[in-house]
């Protein structure tokens, strides 16, 4: 459905250099898969959801959407992707205007694209979406100020996936939530996914989010793919010395085994 | 449901267990705010004690009390008004002079932030403002020099000596957050509170560092009080766990017995919730709602709102503190009298 084509970008970086920001980046993302991109600060995931999306032009390689060329597209076909390929971001706070209901929220959608003309039936699918990312219709005409971090990406959510898209690309999105709250927002992709039969690419520096998330995962170092593969060969399996640092890496809610690998490094040095 | 208890008083706090080599002791810490309209309860009467050399987490989600605590016991916000007892090795802190505080807090108790640069300034070169806390004490420019040089070669910055003259921006976050804790340690204190020290590094850069602080802290019988929020960083790093919720310790316990058997049912939600990159799980228990703010605290046991258990007492009374057979320090009605 998305296919990232051997996208390369430089960025101009003084005295006539250019530094490579990414390098070659096959990536492809099909009806109802989840795909997850992990990643460091600073190796390029948005830069890739940018080039996705059409945002930012890629020095090479070509992203398309259904066979569309996202960066030639017609107006027609634009107007397709924008309403297939929807988004959610990591911060709940800034992605919403705050001056918008949440009915004009999650109807804005419904509108822009006539997907429904009267406010009666749009009326009728916010409230329908609202339920399904658990909040009621009393949510209809607060505003995004009044609610939790929490409940803000399930409005962000509700948004993104009324139009009923093919694709949802969310760019960190639970990463500002507490524990408790993240586990909700992940039960709810989780469950969108499977009901819709949405496609999701994952973006996010979090590896237990993504092992969690997706079942197909490609991992980002410096813009480039050096581990691409399901995730039991990426998590279990891993090859690249790359992804097996970043493994060893994340803490895992066990004292054994947090202390087991400490004693390790510190025998290894 | 007929669990072992050892029953305490549900009004009178349960006596703070004394370890032999207390270092710091807090007694029902509570913590206030006068806001425009009303007073409002940041902190609810808390109490534990870190012995010396102890690592010990005091993990929470956002809003929980974690900071408020950490600069309660540095008597860094003058804004809140501070109630109870806070005893380090034999002083009453909350009874010091703010100049009597201000040399506790060079020479006793260092503290670090999650963003390094809020401690740095960028004006200043590293050496300089790695040594400043000892040029306060009076120690000459080249003692002072040279133990911030030691210190930073304690913390395995290469090229420590090259580096004293440089600022700031030269170094990357994981650099600067050594820094920062060179600038907690250079005075060797006694304990160390961090607050959320990694949370802005990247895995690999995060690791480094608890593994540098756990070395220190281990040499130096360092005692640590370690504030996060990922469970991760805990089961890695602390002896000893507290769990905070909205303003109150809910649970306390040796960080293996807390983890293999959480009791209080926020710990055991928390734990449940938290994904992990080791194994794959087919879903995720979450817990409904979200934590409340200090202002609109729920009555009786604050997450009972969100509680699976909770019983009709949960909405009402308030639980004290209970002692359970395996160790952990707990507040909750199904460990109380019913
Ligand atoms: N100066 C202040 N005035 C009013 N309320 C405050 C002030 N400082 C903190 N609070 C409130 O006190 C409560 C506890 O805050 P605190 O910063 O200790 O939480 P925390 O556990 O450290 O959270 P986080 O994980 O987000 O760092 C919060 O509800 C916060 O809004
Ligand atoms: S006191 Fe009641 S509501 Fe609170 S945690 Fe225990 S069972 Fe749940
Ligand atoms: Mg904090």
């Amino acid at each position: 459905m998305l296919q990232i084509d051997h996208i390369s970008k430089s960025f101009p970086a003084g005295r006539g250099q250019r530094t490579m920001v990414l390098d070659d980046i096959v990536l492809n993302v099909d009806e109802g898969q989840s795909v997850g991109l992990v990643g460091e600060s600073g190796s390029g995931k948005s830069t890739i959801i940018r080039c996705a999306l059409g945002l930012a032009q890629p020095d090479s390689g070509r992203v398309s959407y259904s066979g569309i060329d996202v960066h030639r597209a017609s107006r027609f076909d634009t107007l397709r992707f924008r309403r297939d390929v929807q988004l959610v971001f990591q911060d709940p706070y800034a992605s919403l205007n705050p001056r918008m209901t949440v009915e004009e929220l999650v109807g804005e959608g419904l509108l822009v694209h006539k997907l429904e003309t009267t406010a009666a039936g749009r009326r009728a699918r916010v409230v329908e979406m609202l339920r399904m990312v658990g909040l009621g219709e009393e949510a209809l005409a607060r505003y995004p100020r009044s609610f939790s971090g929490g409940q803000r990406q399930r409005i962000a959510i509700a948004r993104a996936v009324v139009i009923r898209p093919k694709l949802l690309i969310c760019d960190e999105p639970v990463s500002a939530l507490d524990v408790s709250v993240q586990a909700q927002v992940i039960n709810l992709l989780q469950d969108m996914q499977a009901q819709l039969g949405l496609g999701i690419l994952f973006v996010a520096h979090d590896l237990a989010v993504v092992r969690h998330l997706c079942t197909t995962v490609a991992v980002l170092e410096r813009g480039r793919i050096v581990e691409h593969g399901s995730r039991e060969q990426v998590f279990d399996a891993p090859q690249h010395p790359y992804t097996k640092a970043l493994l060893e890496a994340v803490p895992i809610p066990d004292p054994a085994i947090g202390r087991a690998r400490r004693t390790e490094r510190q025998l290894a040095t | 449901m007929g669990v072992d208890t050892i029953l305490t008083d549900g009004i009178i706090p349960a006596p703070v267990r004394r370890r032999p080599e207390a270092l710091l002791q807090v007694e029902q810490l509570s913590i206030d705010i006068a806001t425009r309209d009303a007073n409002v309860r940041l902190v609810d009467n808390v109490s534990f004690g870190i012995g010396r050399g102890e690592r010990v987490a005091l993990v929470g989600e956002s809003g929980s009390g974690k900071s408020v605590t950490a600069q309660a016991l540095m008597r860094l916000n003058s804004r809140v008004k501070l109630s109870g007892r806070v005893n380090f090795d034999g002083k009453d802190l909350l009874s010091l002079s703010p100049s009597q505080m201000a040399a506790m807090r060079g020479q006793r108790m260092g503290m670090v932030f999650q963003d390094p640069m809020s401690s740095l300034d960028p004006l200043m070169t590293i050496g300089d403002q790695v040594a400043e806390t000892l040029r306060i004490r009076g120690i000459s420019k080249r003692n002072a020099r040279q133990r911030a040089l030691d210190v930073l070669d304690e913390l395995k910055v290469e090229r420590a000596a090259e580096r004293l003259d440089s600022f700031p921006h030269e170094f990357s976050g994981g650099m600067r957050q050594r820094v920062v804790l060179a600038m907690a340690l250079v005075g060797e204190p006694d304990l160390l509170i961090a607050d959320e020290p990694t949370t802005a590094l990247d895995v690999r850069v995060q690791e480094r560092v608890l593994d540098l602080l756990d070395e220190i802290s281990r040499r130096r019988s360092l005692a640590v009080l370690l504030i996060t929020h990922d469970m991760g960083i805990v089961a890695g790093f602390a002896d000893r766990v507290m769990v905070m919720y909205s303003g109150r310790i809910v649970e306390e316990n040796e960080a293996t017995l807390l983890f293999a058997e959480p009791q209080h049912p926020y710990t055991r939600g928390l734990l449940e919730a938290v994904p992990r990159a080791d194994v794959t799980v087919d879903r995720l228990r979450s817990i409904p709602g979200a934590p409340p703010v200090p202002a609109a605290r729920p009555s009786g046991c604050t997450f009972h709102p969100r509680c699976d258990r909770a019983m009709a007492i949960c909405s009402s009374v308030e639980p004290g503190e209970a002692i359970t057979p395996s160790g952990a320090r707990v507040r909750c009605h199904l460990y109380g009298a019913g």
